[in-house]
């Protein structure tokens, strides 16, 4: 049987392939599903969940749930109340005495003391460490030995962080900076117990914190189930018996998933199914800005647009778009309209100010000719505006932008786009200061404060400062305001400095981006945080 | 017969390093820098990217990066994800059970039902039979999967209500089954094309002629004459077919969120995750590899003229 021969070798042909691709399946955790437990979309964040790694909403859902920090930013006002925190007290805006709460403990036990805030903020400042939040800790004394910005870093401790008892350490930063306090609200801030230090690996793989829910399992990309802590010492316990949450990779996927009834809890509904969103779930869906806002940047490196004069230009241009129909058409109101330099989560008590903009934000086509024509023209007579075509569907909105640029101006050719292949290519552009028009550019808050729109953005040499613009009387409110131990009076000060910004249009803005959810019939309480991130544990299931 | 297993797997040593070279420089010359993509809109300092590049030994030069790469794969060491610090074999293994299941039902489904549908139509050439799989077969070749993929959720887990929209547990048999028949459906369609004409053509040939002159049994003329024969041209597409199945699902897995290898491609090319590309092409041009030399082999078996030295 010649036949028989040739099909042994196959056979052992194909039992080589099988043994070279040989792949160990594991089996899913699947536990039963107690009551009260609710089911929410998620995505497989990108980097390990540590605290101070994780700068994305999807991580940021996780560490929200299983841990607490010094301050915790009101859902509802945005404003830092004490969480950890029993006190935080200064006397000259540059030494902080921070005293924390007896009785806290991570989920496995250990006690919750000063040296597990310092230990934490000094991994997270540490170069070798790789901590993405790392620039979180630049105010902080020794920051520059233990992260330069070249070389090696030359200590491994922040010089600026003292353990005065248990309950008890000190902060010293390197200048004035008033609403330093209020900064403590975020989560790369948070204390880590010694089972961080001690066993990464395991750690990383389930880890454990202080918040109301513990880390049941977690399946890297496919699902992590959270489950209420029944011991947390807080007041604010869970409302729910846990959360599952189920990675997702398209989120038209999740929605179809919530409509059929398999999911309870959809944070990022699909612009392609606004129009249904109404007839799909009535009241039971949720559309407010969030803490990011879109703004057209420019190349202050380029004489063009820094000499004299191109503030009307810039101004005009801001002037020549239409915001509101942009918004309505092209992104079906999931942005909002953007009126000043900050974001409606700050609210009116922490700075956002509804119209600051003013005139300068309004679309009129006629001024917007004016104003262009007074500071001598666009330069070269047209601009391109640069975005990268990879991700964010940016192309839609740039076009967009152009065609009302266009009209108002009545200029087929005033505006074009200008697209880049790669956001990685369209930053390493940047950096490379190569722009020489506007550019997109986006700001998603660190923390719910004026500070954080306005100094990373606008000061001189700031860290996001990407069109180098550079402005005396900006920088000397900023540090004014830095300086200022009264709150109100420090926004205020940071105000002036935003009406700066508007004067001279060092960046166009354009609109807030809104965080949306939908949510099934079982839930109801659901919130969005000021970082549009669901408020898990106040949910009810039914 | 063996010398010739044995010459082909020393073959594969040339290609493989060839391929792997390709993909290694085709991802190396895409712009930008996949360490400050990292950071997203974030400022970062050039002392923190220079010390993850140089932890994953991204900046020493090209050639050093591949050779280190090389010298790694036999102790399946694939490199590491930047972003999440994983091993890529470790995030490779995760989704390659998932894609392995989905391939085995889809390719299942296309042999069973795509040669089935080839033999019927085949041997009614011309009758009312044939002209009704001409009709499926087009529609499944011009219908997008994507559209079919919407299709088939919407008719069968929204209205019927038969099994979820999506797939709940990525290593349940059953629940794969509809992504799994909709990715099948354009292979399909081509198996059943390319079987049926395999099986017009050779009702014809001499040795036809010659087995039904002998007075063999209908049963054994079809299943050792005219399938053996008729089957070459299905096997040639169904070798190169697995690979398509296993990276081409990446709009199906998608539309059934199921957490394959296809969306892991995608992923690490929009961030330029360069080692998971890789790796992943890499265990594919193996797998390729490999099905290519099975397929040569049956050709050995189906038809006897065929001789391997």
């Amino acid at each position: 049987m010649r036949g028989g021969t040739h099909a042994r070798w196959v056979v052992g042909a194909v039992a080589v392939a099988l043994a070279a691709t040989a792949c160990g399946s594991e089996s899913s955790g699947g536990s039963a599903d107690a009551g009260a437990v609710l089911s929410a979309s998620w995505g497989d964040p990108q980097n390990p969940l540590e605290p101070a790694n994780t700068n994305e909403v999807q991580g940021g859902k996780v560490l929200d749930m299983i841990f607490r920090g010094l301050k915790r930013y009101d859902p509802e006002t945005g404003a830092a109340e004490n969480m950890l925190a029993e006190s935080i007290e200064t006397s000259d805006s540059q030494n902080f005495t921070i005293k924390i709460k007896d009785g806290w403990t991570f989920s496995n036990g250990e006690k919750v003391t000063a040296r597990s805030f310092v230990d934490a903020w000094n991994y997270g400042a540490s170069l070798k460490n790789n901590q993405r939040n790392a620039y979180f800790f630049g105010y902080i004394e020794g920051y520059d030995k233990v992260h330069p910005d070249s070389g090696e870093q030359t200590a491994d401790k922040l010089s600026g962080l003292k353990v005065v008892d248990e309950l008890t350490f000190t902060v010293k930063l390197t200048q004035k900076f008033s609403t330093f306090p209020d900064t403590l609200g975020y989560n790369a801030y948070a204390p880590l117990p010694r089972a961080f230090f001690e066993d990464h690996d395991a750690w990383v793989a389930k880890p454990v914190g202080n918040g109301p829910y513990l880390v049941d399992s977690y399946t890297k990309g496919s699902q992590i189930s959270l489950r209420r802590w029944e011991e947390y010492p807080g007041d604010d316990k869970a409302q729910n018996g846990g959360v599952d949450l189920k990675v997702y990779t398209d989120n038209n996927t999740a929605y179809t998933d919530l409509l059929a009834g398999n999911l309870d809890l959809v944070d990022d509904v699909p612009a392609a199914q606004l129009k249904n969103v109404k007839k799909d779930l009535g009241d039971r869906y949720l559309n407010t800005p969030a803490g990011i806002l879109q703004t057209l940047a420019f190349p202050y490196y380029d004489k063009a647009w820094n000499k004299p004069g191109m503030e009307k230009v810039r101004t005009g241009l801001s002037r020549a778009i239409d915001r509101k129909q942009i918004t309505e058409t092209i992104f079906h109101k999931t942005r909002t309209p953007a009126t000043d330099w900050t974001s409606p989560v700050l609210g009116k008590d922490g700075g956002f100010r509804d119209g600051l903009c003013g005139d300068a934000c309004e679309y009129d086509p006629e001024a917007a000719k004016k104003l262009i024509k007074e500071g001598g023209g666009l330069p070269g007579g047209r601009v391109t505006i640069t975005f990268n075509a990879d991700t964010g569907s940016h192309k839609d909105w740039v076009e967009a932008v152009c065609n009302s640029i266009n009209n108002a101006l009545d200029n087929e050719r005033a505006c074009t786009a200008g697209p880049v292949g790669t956001f990685a290519d369209f930053r390493s552009r940047i950096t490379q200061r190569k722009m020489s028009g506007p550019f997109r550019a986006g700001w998603q808050m660190d923390y719910p404060l004026i500070q954080n729109f306005l100094q990373p953005l606008y000061y001189t040499n700031a860290s996001s400062n990407d069109g180098k613009w550079s402005n005396e009387k900006f920088d000397d409110l900023v540090d004014r305001a830095n300086r200022e131990s009264d709150p109100a009076k420090a926004v205020e000060l940071f105000q002036q400095a935003e009406e700066v910004v508007r004067d001279n249009m060092a960046a166009i803005p354009l609109w807030y981006q809104n965080g949306s959810a939908g949510w099934s019939e079982r839930l109801s309480g659901v919130k969005l945080n000021p970082f549009s991130v669901p408020v898990y544990h106040e949910i009810k299931v039914s | 017969m063996g010398r010739y297993v044995a010459r082909r797997l020393l073959q594969m040593i040339p290609v493989f390093i060839g391929t792997t070279l390709l993909i290694f420089l085709m991802m190396y010359a895409l712009p930008g820098d996949p360490v400050r993509a990292l950071y997203g809109e974030q400022s970062v300092d050039p002392s923190q990217i220079a010390a993850i590049k140089a932890e994953y030994g991204l900046d020493k030069p090209l050639w050093q990066q591949y050779v280190n790469y090389l010298a790694g794969l036999p102790q399946g060491d694939f490199g590491t994800q930047i972003a999440s610090r994983r091993p890529v074999a470790e995030v490779i293994s995760e989704a390659f059970p998932v894609t392995v299941r989905l391939t085995i039902i889809a390719f299942v489904f296309t042999v069973l039902v795509g040669v089935s549908l080839g033999i019927l139509s085949g041997m009614r050439a011309g009758k009312k039979t044939d002209t009704g799989v001409l009709v499926l077969t087009l529609a499944l070749i011009s219908v997008p999967s994507f559209v079919l993929g919407f299709l088939f959720q919407w008719l069968f887990a929204m209205q019927l209500g038969w099994t979820t929209p999506t797939v709940q547990d990525s290593m349940n048999f059953s629940q794969l089954f509809l992504p799994a028949v909709v990715l099948a459906s354009l292979s399909l369609a081509y198996v059943a094309r390319l079987t049926r004409t395999s099986i017009a053509e050779n009702l014809r040939a001499d040795y036809m002629r010659t087995a039904v002159a002998k007075g063999l049994p209908r049963r054994r003329i079809i299943s050792m004459h005219l399938m053996r024969n008729s089957m070459i041209p299905v096997v040639t597409f169904l070798g190169i077919d697995i690979g398509n199945l296993m990276t081409g699902a990446i709009v199906t897995e998608g539309i059934f969120n199921v957490q394959g290898i296809g969306n892991l491609v995608y992923q690490a090319l929009s961030r330029r995750e360069g080692a998971t590309v890789v790796g992943i092409v890499t265990v594919m041009v193996l797998i390729y590899l490999f099905v290519n030399l099975i397929v040569d082999l049956l050709y050995a078996v189906l038809d006897p003229r065929i001789r391997y030295a």
